[in-house]
């Protein structure tokens, strides 16, 4: 593009330029003017008002924060609450000596280097006539003391304090979570306004996601204060509207029976109610003290949990993805009878291996079961789990189909639960692969997806919720904590209603064929969880999984002996029950558990406690079934 | 007018004023822009608690800035007018790009990162649109044909809306003021301008609906600073506080209660007008708005004595831009305005506006040495 000369007359453009020119001026300098009016008004006319309200801003004002809102679990036993407990706290401008302040303090109760430095930091971020806490959490003999001392400190105050508390302990930390101090990150993402005078917010869990909730809204009131900053009146109040009650679905008493359940065990238990998508326990071990989190964790003590064997604050259930293993197969075989790739009474000859039709390397895909279960259908496979039969299965169907008809279930993808951050875990296709990859989907491949292993991956929670949907026959209900809030301004109580959506079989008898296959697993002559199965008041239905860590060469042997516990095999099982009329899904994933036919006995504890009340000791692990 | 002009002429003649043409910088507008930064870190250093880090840290950003406007001073009037749509293009296109994968911060969208650098595409559009309305317009007859006119309205709507869904209310009144002076100064008609004003106010309940929850809490503070005295009205509380009880003659440098007590809220920032006009009083606010004066109509003297249309267009919208900063930012100290975010310019602490605002007396000085160069 080249440099054009203007174009028109030059002296009329210029002449008119100047006109609007001279117009812009002259109304720059009277809206100047007006601003001078405005200065005007307010430091000469309105100058006594002013300056008396600067002389006297002694008036002030403080913001009164309102309570968090508590957490119950579905029958109404408190999972977090406040506390009152008494703090230290000095107001700046108050203090005379704040060296000596602070030494003087310091022999009458114990404050710590960072204490002081954090009080120091506090202070700089703060007005100088707002109290700044300098020791929490006082203990009765303390506060004596300081009720003594008081005279001795000028500006020195103890306050009451409502804070928050966890009565459960470490158990269901992970769904509730915790709150900890509002950091700068945080700050800048809040409406600092409403979280003046409030300083902790939800860190993690449903107290963080529900934070909107629970916190309430900021009230405050103007307070007139002497020349030493005491408070004499209050000259008008707006009080705080507390934060609103949560009620959970979660069954505190299941939820410790599930806790109990895995023991010392690394795992996660998610137990869901079919038909209302509500979570019944979702328990994640090794676990830790939430209360730890509150007034603030040291260094040391938050090294140590990070570097805890079993990695006590990794959310299991939320962030572990495993391979599902076997419990896949009651999804690839409905996947298969619904795509009339095989019918229900098809038998497959299992030899204890399959070799890929065309495949010249004649690799050998084993079977767990060297000698072979010989003529299978399908409810010999899923009771037995033979791995012949789905890899049959698989190879007929093709990885596509698989993915799509799991993805009906939400594999590879966010359950929607209430919690943040949430794994989407991974549902393989030849897409998928192709775009990560960048290769092209192997035969092979095909078949080891049929099982549960390969690129496959699944949370915990996804598998309770797929076992959900099984139940549900295709309908598929957001999985949430959340039954109820309770609102504090209108004590009206709002009810959370899940999401939903549905699909259908072609032939809807499927579904009760694949029930009628996992029943066996439980109560059949060969089912890999028939031990459990033993003496039981009800019928419960089932699948169990192992998901191998590592691949295992064709002709090597896995020795468990040798084996070391963090390369075992992870022990998977879902199940739900009572099986005429299914009212709870749980799904057991046992990191390094070795065998899913071992992790069923903890999904019966669960449900043996939900379904009869009580919590019959049976024990885990003395009974070992095959798979 | 003689008079001024002879007071021109002495330091037309002086040595350093000579140093300064040679490499094209407009010695009286220089000086303006010199006492008015200097001034600023005085307040600054109040404002600041007395801190010799902000203010060390302001005078690098101003060292910045003053390199950036020399730098942009030697650019020839010829380049800014080729580059015109192209920068505008890049503009629109960094526009949306912060829309769709911009950094989050305080809530909105603003800062595209290059990895290198963060910027805010927003600011450079303060100069790019009076640029590109300029070079638009002086092609063309003036005053502008009707179909010029919509096609202005859009080049300035499109930047305008882009900003204000990042949402960035103040840049976006900026920006649409610095297009909308083009316009102005390019000879809209007042009949035109009258029938758009009462559009405009039959727009605003629409406007309203539009706001974010935020924006219209401001507007009602204004209102009724009472009404949120923990939120957005603390702010105009204690700010007009601190003006009102400046009186006439102030408080005294480091001696305003209500800045040096932390009773004003960003008082470095958006509000340090108050800090000024507490410690200095009235007579102090008059001397300060009469450096913006002298900077505004120096800049229009050189608009208007510019060669060609693009040239007298585009100086006049960036004098006139720099106004409606300083008249936003003190109106809302002043609490006759909303509280939108635009600084005091040139004065309060920060770095983006002021190398922005300095390109643009860059600018201003490159038009000013076109015409010298012309009739030489």
């Amino acid at each position: 593009m080249a440099y054009r000369a203007p174009v028109g007359d030059y002296s009329s453009d210029s002449r008119l330029f100047k006109r609007r020119a001279n117009v812009a001026a002259l109304i720059c300098v009277l809206m100047i003017a007006g601003l001078f009016v405005r200065l005007a008004k307010l430091q000469i006319v309105e100058y006594a008002h002013f300056s008396n309200l600067s002389e006297n801003n002694r008036v002030r004002l403080m913001a009164l924060p309102p309570n968090r809102g508590l957490i119950y679990d579905r029958n109404g036993v408190i999972l977090a609450e406040n506390r009152p407990t008494f703090h230290l706290e000095l107001i700046p401008e108050q203090v005379d000596d704040l060296e000596a302040t602070l030494k003087g303090l310091s022999e009458i109760v114990s404050l710590s280097a960072r204490d002081v430095s954090e009080f120091r930091n506090a202070m700089r971020a703060h007005r100088s006539f707002e109290s700044i806490s300098l020791r929490t959490r006082l203990d009765d003999v303390e506060v004596a003391r300081l009720a003594v001392n008081r005279h001795r400190f000028p500006g020195m105050d103890i306050s009451a304090r409502l804070t928050r508390h966890y009565p459960q302990g470490e158990s269901a930390v992970h769904a509730v979570g915790y709150v900890g101090r509002i950091n700068e990150k945080e700050l800048e993402t809040i409406d600092q306004g409403n979280y003046r005078g409030t300083s902790h917010i939800g860190k993690t869990g449903l107290e963080k996601f529900y934070e909107d909730e629970l916190h309430g809204t900021v009230g405050h009131q103007n307070v007139e204060v002497n020349a030493e900053g005491r408070v004499l009146k209050v000259v008008n109040k707006v009080p705080p509207i507390p934060g609103n009650d949560l009620f959970l679905s979660l069954d505190i008493e299941l939820q410790k029976v599930a806790e109990a359940a895995l023991a010392d065990r690394h795992g996660s238990v998610v137990a869901i109610e079919p038909q209302t998508g509500e979570v019944l326990a979702f328990a994640s071990t090794p676990m830790y003290d939430p209360n730890l989190f509150v007034h603030g964790i040291s260094y040391a003590k938050y090294k140590e949990l990070q570097t805890a064997e079993g990695k006590p604050l990794f959310n299991r259930p939320l962030f572990g993805q495993y391979p599902p293993g076997s419990t896949l197969k009651p999804f690839v075989g409905l996947a298969g009878l619904e795509a009339g790739t095989v019918s229900g009474d098809e038998e497959v000859n299992c030899k204890g291996h399959y070799l890929l039709p065309g495949d010249e390397t004649r690799r050998k895909y084993r079977d767990w079961k060297k000698e072979g279960h010989g003529h299978t259908d399908m409810d010999d496979a899923i009771e037995q789990s033979c791995d012949v039969y789905f890899y049959e299965l698989a190879y007929r169907m093709g990885i596509d189909r698989i993915h799509d008809f799991l993805a009906k279930f939400n594999f590879g993808q966010k359950t929607g639960i209430d919690l943040y951050g949430e794994r989407r875990g991974l549902l393989p296709s030849r897409a998928w692969k192709k775009k990560a990859h960048k290769t092209i989907w192997y035969p092979g491949e095909t078949l080891i997806a049929g099982i549960g292993q390969g690129y496959m991956l699944t949370t915990p929670l996804q598998l309770a919720a797929a076992t959900a949907t099984l139940v549900n026959k295709g309908v598929k209900i957001q999985p949430h904590f959340l039954k109820s809030i309770r609102l504090t301004e209108t004590a009206a109580t709002e009810i959370f209603e899940p999401e939903e959506s549905r699909f259908s079989l072609r032939y809807p008898r499927h579904w009760d064929d694949m029930f009628r296959a996992m029943k066996k697993v439980v109560h059949g002559t060969w089912g890999t969880a028939r031990a459990t199965g033993w003496g039981m008041k009800y019928k419960m239905a089932g699948k169990t999984g192992t998901a191998q860590v590592f691949g295992i060469a064709q002709d090597e042997e896995y020795d468990e002996e040798t084996v070391a516990r963090k390369l075992r095999d992870h022990g998977l099982f879902i199940s739900f029950a009572p099986y005429e009329a299914p009212n709870i899904a749980v799904a057991v994933v046992v990191d390094n558990g070795e065998h899913g036919s071992w992790m069923a006995p903890i999904a019966r504890k669960v449900i043996d406690y939900h379904l009869l009340g009580i919590n019959k000791k049976i024990s885990i692990g003395g009974q070992a079934d095959d798979e | 007018m003689m008079n001024k002009t002879q007071v021109f002429e002495v330091s037309y003649n002086s040595r350093l004023a000579r140093a300064l043409r040679v490499i094209n910088i407009d010695p009286i507008l220089f000086l303006g822009i010199f006492l008015l930064t200097a001034a600023g870190l005085g307040i600054l250093y109040s404002a600041g608690d007395g801190s010799i880090a902000l203010v060390r840290a302001q005078l690098v950003r101003l060292g910045l800035a003053f390199f950036v406007m020399v730098v942009v001073a030697q650019i020839p009037q010829r380049q800014l007018y080729l580059w015109a749509p192209w920068f505008f293009a890049l503009g629109i296109i960094l526009l949306i790009l912060v829309l769709t994968s911009g950094d989050v911060g305080k809530g909105a969208q603003r800062w595209l990162d290059l990895y290198v650098i963060k910027f805010q595409p927003s600011e450079m559009m303060k100069l790019i649109t009076p640029m590109m309305l300029a070079w638009y317009l002086s092609e063309r007859p003036l005053p502008p044909t009707a179909k010029s006119l919509l096609i202005s309205a859009v080049l300035v709507i499109v930047p305008t809306v882009l900003i204000a869904s990042q949402p960035d209310l103040g840049t976006s009144i900026l920006v649409a003021a610095a297009g909308f002076f083009v316009v102005f100064l390019a000879g809209l008609r007042w009949r035109v301008l009258l029938g758009v004003a009462l559009a405009g106010l039959a727009f605003i309940p629409v406007l309203w609906q539009l706001m974010h929850d935020y924006q219209k809490q401001r507007v009602l503070t204004l209102l009724d600073p009472e009404s949120d005295p923990l939120g957005s009205g603390y702010h105009i509380i204690q700010s007009k506080i601190a003006i009102g009880s400046g009186g006439i003659y102030g408080k005294g440098w480091l001696n305003g209660t209500q800045s040096q007590l932390d009773f004003l809220p960003e008082r470095h920032t958006d509000f340090i007008f108050a800090v000024f006009a507490e410690e200095f009083g009235m007579m102090g606010a008059i001397v300060l708005l009469s450096l913006y004066v002298f900077i505004i109509l120096r800049s229009l003297y050189i608009a208007s004595r510019a060669q060609d249309s693009f040239g007298r267009l585009l100086a006049g919208s960036l004098g006139l831009t720099f106004f409606v900063y300083l008249f936003v930012n003190v109106g809302m100290v002043s609490g006759i305005l909303p509280v939108v975010g635009v600084p005091l310019p040139l004065v309060s602490y920060g770095g983006t506006s002021m190398v922005t605002l300095m390109a643009g007396f860059g600018m201003l000085m490159s038009i000013n040495s076109n015409r010298r160069l012309l009739s030489r």
